[in-house]
């Protein structure tokens, strides 16, 4: 990759020692993608905030470079592991948790980004114009951008976001490029897929594709289903972009996502046919989805607990316009700034099982909160668990 | 050809697995060891190895998890995949730990358990 003068200067460690490290991380990214030359980005999502995920090394890492290191562009982050609003209604966390997650939060804000702690950057901000490069690290999020809303990322990790963050550049490669070759269509063959069956979808295609997929038979997925598309893919493999189409007479190789190869993926994550608690949230909710939820809601109160997650300032637009009143009513338990995945909030010492219609949650709940899953669609939750 | 995506010198055994790895959820940081039995190499520890994998996969923090392995002193002493993948170099690069992409020919033909000695600034990157 060719360097100009002042980025060479800076890898040399002229510009100090945390834009060298940025720079490293730019070189060997751009390295590993083929990449010409860097080029500027407007705006960086970045991932590593839960202490849970980065543990010790992480939050000494981020407290040391944000002594001298600020963002260059617009920087938004993912949840951390807990809603600091709620947290003396969780007495199983501990102290060590509350501290650590409180330095990672100090210490982004201290680097100057907007202090999003969300999964969903695409629900609280307008996306700027067509093509706009933009580089995200949140999985979901980086597909929504390319797939959904126009943008140009590559899949990014949590430290090539913060070097574009602190750079405001990003190397010139693979998504970011205009032309990108889809080798794959993806044909769905079920009849009036819900939420859950755009997840299994979405993770099927991210097993079986590798960069891009093509997916045909779709007829426009409301966006509680596009975003449990994307979750589901971004958990499950490499890929960066879908593109619905009506075209299967091109040379890209078909599968067929049909009844047999959804059971296959629901029996991988399904590991239990009841929950303890119910969550809801894996992307976290948007302003659309808690609308439908309160009007799901009206008259009925869940029988066990339900964890809601959503964004701050989600969670704001939907108090002032009394969404969050009729959830509450039915004893729907609101949470921001951290999301199912990966939450502590979960205690496990109490529950042994989780209910959700997310695929994305089933996956981290079963891989890394270690509790069994109970998938089943947000109409099957509300029709079976509350009353 | 042998592409060198972090550079650096090192000399180990071969560590191998056929399975593409998530560093977040399949490796425990604090010992190095995998801890998810989807795995071939599961109960193995990755310290000080040549560690030799076909790709990343999955969460993109996987990269602080490559950097926290290095920090608790249980970190491979280099990488060798067959494609490259944002978080496996970005992490590599963060920990300077080398790592190399190599063609699938090459790919097949190294050997769990041999010692490996790389050098990315020799003519020779890997004997």
């Amino acid at each position: 990759m060719e360097l100009t003068k002042e980025e060479q200067e800076a890898l040399d460690g002229e510009m100090g020692e945390t834009l060298q490290t940025a720079y490293r991380i730019l070189l060997a990214t751009g390295e590993a993608t083929n990449a010409e030359k860097l080029i500027p980005i407007k705006w960086a999502h970045l991932s590593g905030v839960n202490y849970n995920t980065i543990g010790d090394a992480g939050e000494e890492f981020l407290r040391k470079i944000s002594k001298d290191a600020q963002v260059k562009v617009k920087a938004t982050v993912n949840p951390m592991g807990v809603d600091f609003d709620h947290i003396s209604e969780f007495n199983h966390i501990d102290d060590e948790f509350i501290e650590k997650q409180k330095s990672i939060r100090d210490s982004y804000i201290r680097m100057g980004v907007e202090p999003t702690f969300s999964c969903t950057p695409y629900d609280i901000f307008d996306l700027p114009e067509k093509d706009t490069q933009v580089s995200f690290a949140e999985s979901n999020a980086a597909i929504f951008a390319n797939s959904l809303g126009g943008l140009k990322t590559n899949k990014e990790s949590a430290f090539s976001a913060l070097a574009s963050a602190l750079t405001g550049k990003s190397p010139y490669s693979d998504f970011r490029k205009d032309e990108i070759n889809i080798p794959m269509t993806i044909r769905m063959k079920l009849e009036h897929p819900n939420e859950l069956d755009f997840g299994l979808l979405g993770f099927f295609a991210g097993k079986v594709g590798d960069t891009a997929v093509n997916i045909s038979g779709v007829s426009q997925p409301n966006r509680r289903s596009c975003k449990a598309l994307c979750g589901g893919m971004g958990t499950s493999g490499t890929c960066a972009k879908f593109q619905f189409t009506d075209v299967e007479n091109d040379t890209s190789e078909k599968v067929d996502f049909g009844k047999e190869e959804m059971n296959k993926i629901y029996d991988e994550l399904n590991t239990s046919d009841k929950g303890d608690i119910i969550t809801l949230g894996s992307p976290q909710l948007g302003l659309g989805e808690l609308s439908d939820l309160s009007n799901m809601l009206k008259g009925k109160s869940f029988q066990k607990r339900c964890m809601i997650f959503c964004s701050r300032a989600v969670q704001n637009q939907a108090r002032n316009l009394d969404y969050t009143k009729e959830i509450e009513r039915a004893g729907g338990e609101i949470l921001s700034d951290c999301c199912t995945c990966l939450t502590p909030l979960i205690d496990t010492n109490e529950t042994d099982s989780v209910t959700t219609n997310s695929v994305k949650g089933a996956y981290y709940l079963k891989n890394s909160t270690g509790v069994d899953v109970n998938l089943k669609s947000l109409s099957k939750i509300i029709e079976e668990d509350t009353k | 050809m042998t592409k060198v995506i972090v550079q650096g010198k090192a000399k180990g055994l071969v560590l191998k697995t056929h399975n593409p790895i998530n560093f977040l959820g399949a490796i425990d940081n604090k010992t190095g060891i995998v801890h998810d039995q989807k795995y071939d190499i599961f109960e193995k520890s990755v310290k000080n190895s040549v560690l030799v994998f076909p790709h990343g996969i999955g969460s993109s923090v996987g990269a602080y998890t490559i950097y926290s392995l290095k920090v608790n002193g249980n970190a491979p002493i280099a990488m060798i995949c067959q494609k490259a993948d944002l978080t496996v170099a970005s992490g590599c690069a963060l920990a300077d730990i080398p790592m190399l992409v190599v063609t699938p020919e090459k790919f097949n033909s190294i050997e769990n358990g041999k010692e490996m000695q790389i050098d990315t600034r020799s003519t020779e990157i890997i004997n």
